[in-house]
């Protein structure tokens, strides 16, 4: 994979609810970085992450401006940000095929995609898993795929919202491992939601608290 | 879409207002006055037709919730769960007056369960001169309604109930050591209740003003205030058409009147309800609750099944008099009569519920995905889009006759269709948009930050993943459309036959194996909406784990 | 099958045409004229369709007129003639003045009353059909009056009703033959009679049957009602009625929609007599199942009410000219014979039988009717129906009276 340097600033960031604070962060997150969030539940850690992934509900006020690579994506819609997110659980889409997941987040226009797909399989130990129904697959590799899939998307951030917290604690590491590791070879730039400390040790990158 | 379907009730009731007022030059209405209140309130067992239609609307709903919750309590996730499950639906095929024809034919002193223990149990060689089916307090039409109402709860129970994580609830409760009926009454039935609301009060409406379950199973001296009324609009004295729109406005008023009293009665129970669930009692009832839960509803399946059984031995029968239980020479005469005659009504009932539901999805989806692209809540106004189930049909459809042909819209079938749209649009709009709403957003969100657009996200992924509701939906609007009998009939000035208006006309004057067989054939095609959207995503999904639904 | 080509029908206007009365030329060519623009006209015709017979033999007609005339008929299946009604008078209401959904439509007694009474008609048309002199009207002076009201040529008439009794012969041999033997004999045989709720059509023939049978004095009827001696001219009905209701089927708490619930309740042995405004009803009802075959028919000893359907054009039917040839079309010996005939319809002609050639008329005195028809001389014992304003009245007292509050 062609590796290129992507930068996230996040300037006077700022989002209320009600007139009240919750979040407010100012920071830049270079390629292959990873930005640990962490607070207690319903801080609002989740609300910077859909404010930055572009879906923050109307609910809430943000301000600020979220600069991707120099540019200013803050009033772009979610899809244009390309800002790729895991939750707590891999979500593969029940209704397509292991290949089929893989393949939907591949960008439009390119020209190998079921190369690419068999390829992408094989780098993580799945390989004759494309035409398999993602719910047959076990924790770990649906983990595995999930990230495949991000990736696959050519995301310029990457946003992690808690996903290792649904895995048991003998698998939880070694994806977690697994994880940093891609991201940081991809030279992606990262935040990370959690309230696991072994998480923020693990990103081994700065810490904010809120 | 809202003023599209609300600007004609509108208009509607306004052509009704008029009237009932004393104003309607065709017929020489030229002074308002209040004299066909006056003649109103003066017709013979005009207090007692009200009451019916309040009681009807009242117990009605009453009953089938008791049904339905007792059921859910008792057997969720059993085998005889996923058993009902699957006849449910199909089960909601049968349009209420078919499905009237069969209980009449099962419990009437004459009926399939009489013949079955006569003469030999009971010593009759003639009928029980018994008043079982259309009795003075309206008992036997409410049993109607409420084996009718009973599929259609339980489907808008089953649809919303998963928001509930009822797994959970009712294994939080039981390991604080409630048993498991019990738990579910206490944890996950007042959370329920509040996503019934609606689907209730069109119940209430429906059963308050209902027309043809109570002509055929309803008290005759009075009848019911909506089929008095109907009466009253096709009475050959025109001059009756003030009185009749006078009785359109108090219909109306009358189930408003049973709507606000269900509400009131909400805040009552659920004082005594939450009495009990606090009271801590965990075994309370438990029997009880089992054993009711587990007969009344299949119990209520299995009479509707039976009725359809009668009418099925009906369409076949030479001769049947009683006490036979089974007719004394077979013929396949009935459908043989009804075969040349089929063509044009299926196919019109075809088409008409083909378009109307597609077009009644288009809207439904559109604005549903609307709200969840602007992000905005639903507005308050979509309470406009259930009243043409809150309005009795006569009240506003007469009015809008006379509106379409101010404009010298010809009766014709796109006319009907948009009369359909009315009806078909809130029942889709019911089933789907719980399902809609409750989608996770995860999935869209996921699929944005992959780059998706918001169409290929709707395409690729919420359409899939809500293909098995859409289409309960549309087989919810395709059963609407065909049972539809007075929209088609006025709009279509009668020059649109579907099975329906067939099958109406035929019930004036036929015999009952005639009644039998366009009863049966006006399930039928429902039915085949029902098993498409049963089996389809089977299908489909035969190979997809994550979309199998528990 | 019995069809007849063209050259039958242009010779029956032939010869009609060279009969007296009639103004030959002008008519003649104003007739051809009539059902030249009748040519490729669509005719709804409005007509109850609650019968799978009268259904099927409006199927006929409709080929018949198309291969005829080049008329499309479509039969507008109504539950109930009023809704038609309603019709046209919404499309007057709007101001639809000229191209009317409703072209013909079957209608009697109050139907028919209210539509003449609020201009809703086109006419007078009927008494100009070369057919209309088949009637015979100056013999049977039925043929102009509807319920009493005259009809002046804003309706055609189509067929003729009689009311008739029938009974379950395997349950009674001797069925009562008058309207007090019927009170003795229900209270011999709780529970075996009733009668459709009024304003149901054939409820309500049943009541004037009642007062007509009851009255020594008749005149009073055949008059519009009035307030004054409207109790003292029903006094012995009610009296009548109050005394047989606790021997009624259900005891007088229930009484069925129509007649088409008296003949499932004489199936199901719950009644073993019951009535019809069809002569041939048990004859019928026996060949499709709807009647055990020991049903028997009977007319009552004083004679019964009979009467005669008209068929009647909208004043705002786009399709007059092909609503009249159809109309003609029905008076024809084809098209009546066919009613007569108990394998299709199983109605009574309208047709004045001396009136027609003698091959039509053998053809009509041939039909076989079979064992459940009442006798043919009993059919001549007729009542005339009373001014429809009665049935109005009575229904309107009935309902005060046995309706609980």
């Amino acid at each position: 994979m062609g590796v290129r340097e992507h930068i996230l600033e996040l300037q006077d960031v700022c989002i209320t609810l009600n007139g009240q604070t919750i979040v407010e962060i100012n920071r830049t997150i270079k390629a292959g970085e990873v930005l640990t969030v962490m607070g207690p539940s319903g801080s609002g850690k989740t609300s910077l992450l859909a404010y930055i992934a572009g879906f923050l509900a109307s609910a809430f006020q943000a301000s600020g401006r979220i600069v991707i690579d120099g540019k200013d994506v803050s009033e772009l819609p979610a899809e244009q940000r390309k800002a790729g997110l895991l939750f707590q659980d891999p979500m593969l889409f029940p209704h397509l095929s292991v290949g089929e997941n893989l393949r939907f987040g591949i960008p439009q226009g390119h020209t190998n995609k079921q190369e690419l797909v068999m390829h992408s399989l094989q780098e993580i130990g799945l390989a004759g898993y494309a035409d398999r129904d993602p719910g047959t697959l076990s924790g770990g590799q649906a983990a595995r795929v999930a990230l495949m899939r991000l990736l696959l998307s050519r995301p310029r951030v990457v946003l992690l919202d808690e996903p290792f917290s649904k895995l048991d604690a003998a698998l939880r590491s070694e994806i977690r491992l697994q994880v940093f590791e891609r991201l940081r070879k991809a030279s992606l730039p990262t935040i990370l939601v959690t309230h696991d400390p072994a998480d923020a040790v693990a990103a081994n990158g700065q810490v904010f608290q809120i | 879409m809202l003023l599209l379907l609300a600007i004609p009730i509108g208009v509607g009731l306004l052509m009704v207002l008029l009237p009932a007022f004393g104003f309607m030059p065709a017929i020489g209405g030229y002074e308002f006055t209040l004299a066909h209140w006056r003649d109103l309130f003066a017709a013979p067992g005009i207090v007692r037709s009200i009451l019916l239609s309040l009681l009807a609307g009242v117990v009605t709903p009453a009953i089938a919730l008791a049904v339905v919750f007792l059921f859910m309590a008792s057997a969720s996730a059993t085998g005889l769960d996923r058993w009902v499950r699957r006849f449910v639906s199909p089960l909601l095929a049968i349009p209420h007056a078919a499905a009237a024809f069969g209980l009449v034919f099962m419990i009437a002193p004459a009926g399939l369960i009489a013949r079955l223990v006569s003469p030999e149990l009971t010593g009759w060689d003639r009928p029980a001169d018994l008043l079982i089916v259309n009795d003075s307090y309206g008992l036997a039409m409410i049993a109607g309604l409420v084996i009718k109402e009973i599929p259609f709860l339980l489907l808008v129970a089953i649809t919303v109930l998963p928001q509930l994580n009822p797994v959970q609830r009712v294994s939080m409760a039981r390991s604080l050591g409630y048993r498991p009926s019990v738990a579910w009454l206490k944890t996950v039935a007042p959370g329920l209740y509040p996503l019934m609301r609606l689907p209730l009060v069109a119940v209430i409406a429906f059963a308050s003003a209902t027309v043809d379950v109570a002509l055929i199973l309803g008290p005759t001296l009075p009848p019911t205030l909506s089929v008095r009324l109907l009466g009253w609009f096709g009475d050959p004295d025109l001059s009756m058409r003030f009185m009749a729109a006078a009785a359109a406005l108090l219909q109306l008023g009358v189930s408003l009147l049973a709507v606000a009293s269900w509400l009131l009665g909400e805040k009552l129970v659920s004082k005594l309800y939450r009495l009990w669930v606090h009271s801590g009692n965990r075994l309370g009832g438990d029997r009880a609750i089992f054993f009711l839960g587990r007969t009344l509803l299949p119990g209520a399946l299995v009479v509707i099944g039976g009725s359809m059984l009668a009418l099925l031995l009906s369409s076949f029968s030479l001769s049947w008099r009683f006490p036979h239980a089974l007719p004394a020479s077979w013929t396949v005469q009935h459908w043989v009569d009804a075969i040349p005659g089929m063509s044009t009504p299926v196919f019109n009932t075809l088409i008409i519920a083909a378009v109307s539901t597609t077009i009644a999805l288009v809207l439904v989806v559109g604005s549903l995905e609307f709200e969840q692209r602007s992000g905005r809540k639903q507005s308050s106004a979509m309470w406009l889009l259930y009243l043409p189930l809150l309005i009795p049909q006569v009240v506003f459809l007469f009015g809008m006759v006379i509106f379409a042909e101010f404009f010298y819209w010809q009766p014709n079938l796109l006319l009907v269709i948009f009369g359909h749209l009315l009806f078909v649009v809130p029942y889709v709009f019911l089933v789907l948009s719980e399902a809609y709403r409750r989608l996770d957003p995860h999935w869209s969100q996921l699929s944005a930050t992959l780059g998706a657009s918001p169409s290929k996200t709707f395409w690729r992924i919420r359409i899939p993943l809500l293909l098995a509701p859409a289409l309960s939906a549309a087989a919810m609007g395709i059963a609407i459309s065909v049972s539809i009998f007075l929209p088609t009939q006025l709009l279509g000035a009668g020059r649109i036959v579907t099975v329906t208006t067939e099958a109406i006309a035929l019930a004036s004057g036929g015999s009952r194996s005639t009644i039998a067989t366009w009863a049966l054939l006006q399930s039928l095609l429902p039915m085949l909406g029902f098993l498409v959207a049963l089996f389809v995503p089977k299908i489909l999904w035969q190979n997809r784990i994550g979309m199998q639904e528990g | 099958m019995f069809r007849k080509p063209l050259k039958v029908f242009v010779s029956g206007v032939l010869c009609l045409l060279t009969g007296s009365g009639w103004a030959v030329e002008e008519d003649s060519a104003e007739w051809l004229s009539i059902v030249k623009e009748a040519q490729h006209q669509t005719v709804y015709f409005n007509a109850w369709g609650g019968e799978i017979r009268t259904n099927r033999y409006l199927e006929w007609l409709a080929g018949e007129v198309e291969s005829r005339f080049g008329i499309h008929l479509q039969h507008v299946k109504l539950a109930d003639t009023a809704q038609a009604v309603s019709r046209i008078l919404a499309e007057k209401q709007a101001g639809n003045l000229n191209n009317g959904s409703v072209d013909m439509l079957w209608a009697n007694g109050e139907n028919f009353a209210a539509l003449k009474r609020n201009n809703l008609l086109y006419g007078p048309w009927a008494e100009s059909l070369p057919n209309f002199l088949l009637l015979d009207a100056d013999q049977f002076p039925e043929m102009r009056e509807d319920f009493t009201v005259p009809v002046e040529g804003y309706a055609s008439p189509w067929l003729r009703a009689q009311l008739v009794f029938y009974y379950d012969s395997e349950y009674t041999q001797h069925p009562p033959g008058s309207m007090r033997k019927l009170l003795a004999w229900v209270k011999d045989n709780p529970g075996e009679f009733i009668y459709p709720k009024p304003p149901d059509f054939l409820g309500s023939t049943f009541l004037k049957q009642a007062v007509l049978e009851l009255l020594d004095d008749r005149t009073a009827l055949y008059q519009p009602v009035n307030a004054s001696h409207f109790e003292q001219v029903t006094a012995t009905l009610w009296e009548f009625l109050d005394e047989l209701h606790p021997w009624l089927l259900r005891r007088g708490r229930y009484f069925p929609a129509s007649g088409a619930q008296l003949r499932r309740l004489v199936l199901d042995r719950e009644i073993a007599l019951a009535f019809s405004f069809n002569p041939h009803e048990a004859a019928l009802g026996i060949a499709s199942g709807e009647l055990p075959a020991s049903s028997r028919s009977y007319v009552l000893d004083g004679g019964t009410i009979s009467n005669v359907s008209f068929v009647s054009i909208a004043f705002n039917s786009p399709n007059k000219a092909a609503a009249t040839v159809v109309a003609n079309f029905l008076l024809s010996p084809v098209a009546q014979l066919r009613a007569q005939d108990p394998a299709h319809l199983g109605s009574m002609t309208v047709l004045s039988l001396n009136k027609l050639n003698k091959a039509d008329r053998q053809k009509f005195l041939a039909l076989e009717l079979g064992a459940a028809a009442p006798r043919v001389e009993q059919l001549n014992r007729k009542l005339q129906e009373p001014h429809p304003s009665w049935m109005a009245a009575i229904e309107q007292a009935w309902l005060q009276r046995y309706t609980a509050n």
